[in-house]
Order: structure tokens, then sequence, then C-alpha cells
């Protein structure tokens, strides 16, 4: 068994006739939060994409658990363990806390099929998701949106948490309480990989990093190598911190 | 923050229009007769237009080629109820509801078995092109069409009512046909089957999801295709039970009778809200009333009246009286 849940090997993928990625490579440790980072229209957005089949790569593999899932369509990724949280958050705003809750817990047909002591977890980790458990999901902030799609996305184990861009727009106190939530989900022994554009946010959490420019990853390492290495980050995402 | 914030007005739009036709026809017999006509021409509406505007907030397929189910349905019930003669013209009103049953279930099964054949060779090979969908829909409406003409033959059939079905109620001077009664009851039971499954099963919840974001239930691990055929078939099957009921209401059908609804449908799914139900029985029961209510008022004005209500709703709402978020 690989030491890496994920793999992206030479991956390009074309949307219409615009050429995104140009040949990403990206290896993603079991166990560990990788940070995807890169200026925007790097190509952070469509890596995630890809590796959900929600745009199929023209060339190169997308390896989850050592098997290729390159061909895959999004619901068979998706049943293989995986949870993605779209920049988007992909809320479905008619439909109540709860019903968005218990779309994602494929296991259960009925609200009081989900499971308790999970569901109790994650109250303590997002309060505002039990708070409004019965409102209008399109009723929330856009803080309590992004609890949502987050609890959402953990409402039943997964091996592989997909996540774009959790902290964009969000308060410094959300934030901090997604930093808790993501160190909790850690410990738990999920992988986790996450497109950010928030260095701070970053650096406090990622064990690994891939940076990506023009459709390709330029470096890979660890997050506490780039984090302290100043010149690295200016160069790789003018960052002067 | 309410717990439920439930948007009223739109449903206050039936009342209010019924209310505002009192004065113009005078008599309140007259009036109350009407109303229950364009009521329970409005549910007959509705159950054809219910499947129809799922499926286009389901997967954006635009099918005018919805027409063809109604039209068939319509015409299984000219052959089952043909073949029961002895019950349809029996004076024992359970006699009459068993045929009419048995009728619109032969309808519906064979509508639905027809709409998996459409959505597979039809529909699926357009998937996401709007004008080809268009074109190739209606293409398959007009090749239906042909099809019950070989079959049925081109001229018109009478679909005559079954016997304890035909007359009318008196309810103090107004004349209530017991038809249109039944056909409140059927509508409203369709509504109220469609609004449980939406609301309270699994199923509903994806596909009252899917109309709001397909690309997410997709990532959450849901075939939605195969959600897609399931609404494809069902809303076929109801557009067959519509077509029988419409016949019956018509007490005749012809080929072209498909053709001739889906302009009122479409009108219907618009007023509502493309892939809202709830906004669908608003639009079709205003649909009803307004085609009641003008034919009798300004006959010559009744074709255009529904086309005016929908600007009108518009004007109001663009995107329909109960738009889907997120479309």
């Amino acid at each position: 068994m690989s030491n890496n849940l994920l793999e992206l090997s030479g991956v390009h993928t074309h949307i219409g006739a615009y050429h995104i990625l140009h040949g990403v490579d990206l290896a993603v440790p079991r166990g560990q939060l990788t940070m995807l980072l890169g200026r925007n229209g790097a190509g952070k957005t469509t890596t995630l994409r890809t590796i959900m089949g929600l745009w199929q790569a023209s060339q190169g593999s997308v390896r989850f658990n050592d098997n290729d899932i390159t061909k895959l369509n999004t619901p068979q990724i998706a049943g293989m363990n995986i949870a993605y949280v779209p920049e988007a958050m992909g809320i479905f705003s008619d439909l109540t806390v709860k019903e968005n809750m218990l779309l994602a817990a494929r296991g259960a047909r009925t609200a009081s099929q989900m499971d308790d002591a999970r569901l109790k977890w994650i109250f303590g980790l997002f309060p505002a998701v039990e708070k409004f458990w019965n409102h209008p999901a399109g009723k929330l902030s856009g803080g309590q949106k992004q609890m949502l799609a987050v609890s959402r996305a953990i409402v039943e184990p997964r091996e592989l948490l997909i996540i774009d861009e959790p902290s964009k727009g969000l308060a410094p106190a959300i934030i901090n309480n997604m930093i808790d939530a993501f160190a909790q989900l850690k410990a738990s022994g999920v992988t986790i990989l996450l497109v950010e554009q928030n260095f701070n946010f970053a650096k406090r959490l990622g064990d690994t990093v891939a940076v990506m420019d023009n459709g390709v990853v330029v470096h890979a390492g660890g997050m506490k190598e780039l984090a302290e290495d100043e010149a690295l980050q200016t160069s790789l995402l003018g960052l002067a911190l | 923050m309410k717990n439920l914030d439930f948007d009223w007005k739109p449903l206050a739009l039936v009342p209010v229009l019924s209310l505002l036709a009192l004065p113009l026809i005078g008599s309140g017999s007259t009036w109350l007769t009407l109303t229950v006509a364009g009521l329970a021409m409005g549910m007959i509406i509705f159950i054809i237009a219910s499947g129809l505007t799922l499926v286009f907030g389901l997967m954006d397929v635009l099918n005018f080629g919805h027409g063809v189910f109604i039209a068939l349905g319509a015409y299984v019930a000219t052959s089952v109820l043909a073949g029961m003669g002895d019950w349809t013209s029996s004076a024992e009103l359970w006699r009459n509801l068993v045929a009419l049953a048995l009728a619109m279930t032969v309808g519906m099964m064979v509508a639905g078995a027809v709409g998996v054949a459409f959505e597979r060779v039809i529909v699926r090979p357009v998937y996401g092109q709007h004008l080809k969908q268009i074109l190739i829909t209606m293409g398959g409406m007009i090749i239906g069409e042909e099809l019950i003409k070989v079959i049925w033959g081109p001229q018109q059939i009478a679909l005559p009512m079954p016997e304890a079905l035909r007359g009318s109620l008196l309810l103090g001077d107004a004349s209530i046909e017991r038809y249109r009664v039944v056909a409140v009851l059927v509508g409203v039971a369709v509504f109220a089957i469609l609004a449980w499954t939406l609301s309270r099963t699994k199923i509903g919840l994806l596909i009252r999801a899917g109309v709001q974001d397909r690309e997410m239930v997709e990532s959450l691990g849901y075939r939605i295709r195969r959600l897609f055929v399931g609404v494809f078939v069902v809303g076929s099957a109801l557009a067959g039970l519509g077509g029988v009921m419409w016949g019956l209401y018509q007490q005749s059908v012809t080929p072209q009778m498909g053709a001739q609804v889906n302009i009122l449908i479409f009108i219907v799914i618009i007023i509502g809200g493309l892939g809202s139900t709830g906004g669908a029985l608003i639009g079709a029961l205003l649909v009803g009333l307004m085609a009641n209510y003008t034919g009798f008022l300004a006959p010559k004005v009744a074709l255009f009246s529904n086309i005016a209500l929908m600007v009108a709703v518009l004007l109001w709402r663009p995107q329909g009286v109960y738009p889907v978020t997120n479309r």
C-alpha cells in the first residue's frame, strides 16, 4: 500500500478550448493535511474538480487508494469515501440545514438514522449547525453556510476530505473555529486536501504543501519549511509576510 | 429568523383572481360554476405539468414532446373504456369508478413505458443542448402523433363519460358537473402524493436538491441520471393520467390534443417558476380559472388571456411565482 492516499501524475485538463492543467503531479500522504496553494488562476480549483471527475482529465492519471479513478464519474468517486466541498459551498438553499445534512449521510434514509454521536461532535465543532437545524439553509450567513458545508462533508466518516477555500470571506473568529475543526479531523486520522489563499490559515494547519502556478505544481514539500522561508514564499506566492 | 418563511403572496393570487371575477360575472351561481370548472381544469393541467417542471428542473431538459404522453394516455383510455362498456354504462357509481381507475392505470403504465424509450432514444443524446432538445423532442411528438394515427386512426374519437359521472350536482342555483368534482379530487390526491414524496422521503429530497444543484448532488455520491430517468418516467405517466382526464373533460380525443395542451403546460411552468412543483400548482389553477372566466366574459380574448396572465406574473416575478434558488 502506497504512503500516498491520492496521487496525480501528469494530469492535463481542458475546459472547452482552454488548456488549464499542464501536467499536474501531486501527492497527498495518508493521514496528513496537504495544502494546495497558488495565485488566482493557478489551477487549484480545476485540480480539485478533476480529482472529483467534475471535469475529465484529458491526459495523465489520478489514483486513490492505489486505484485508478481517472475515468470514473463523480458519484463513483464520491462513493469511494471522498467528500468534496466546492468553493461556492454547494449548499442547497431551499432545503433546511437538517435536510442538507441528511443528503450527505448516504447511509441514512431519515434524520433519526443519522449517527447521533457524530452529530453531537459536529454540533460541538459548529454550534450554528445545531442552532439552525430546522431553518432553510439559504437564510444562513456566509460563515454559517461554510460551517454547514464542512459539517456536511464530515457527517459520515470519510477517508479523504477535499475542501476548496474554507476560510474565504470568513471572520477571524470563525476561521479559528475552522482551524480547531480541521485539527480535530486531522487528529482522527482523516486525510485532508485543502485549497487555500490565506497563508496564515494554511501554515497553522498544513503538514505538507504543494504550490501551483500556470497549471502545474511548482513546489512540493513540508509546510514547515515553506513557512520558515520567506524568500521562497515571496517567489512562489508573491507574499511578503 | 423565522423557523419557516413561507411566501404566501403567490398562493393568494388564486382567491384574488376568483374574487376579482365575481363582480364582473355578476351572478354568484354562475361564478361558482365557473370557479369549480376552472379549478378542475387547473388540477388536470397541474397533473400534466408537474412532471414536466421537474424534468426541466432536474436536468435542464426542454421536453416539447410531453404532449405525446397526454394524447397516448387519452387514446389508451378510449380502448380500455370501450372494452368495459358494461361497467361504464352501469348506473352504479362504484362500477364507473373501477372502470375509470383501470383506464387511468393502464394509461399511466403505457405512457410511462413509452417515456422510458423516449428518454433513452430521444432525450439522452441531447443533454445540455437546448436547441437540439427543442427540435428533437418536437420531432418525437410528431412521430408519436403519427403512430397514434396508425394505431387508432386519424379521426376524432369520442370518449364518453361513465354513466354515473354524467350530469351535475346542484348547489343552490349553481350547477357543478360531477366529473369536475372527481377531477379536483384526483388532482388534490396527486398533489398530496407528490408533496409528501418531495418533502418526506429521501428520493424527494434528492429531487429537490437536484433541481437546485445537480453537480453537488453528484458530488455527494448520488447518480442523478438514474434519478432523472425515474422522474421522466413518472412525469410521462402523470401526463398519461392527465391525458385520460383531459380526454374525459373534452369527451373526445384527437392525435393533436397533446400539442394543444402543451401550450398551456408551458405557460403554467413558466408562471410557476421552472422546476417548482408548488409553483406549477398555482400556475395551473390560475390558468384554469382565467380560461373559464374569460371564456364566459369575453370569448374572443380567451386564447390570449393566459398569455396576458403569464406576462403579468413575469412582470411581477420575472422567474415565476416560486423561483427555484440556485438556478
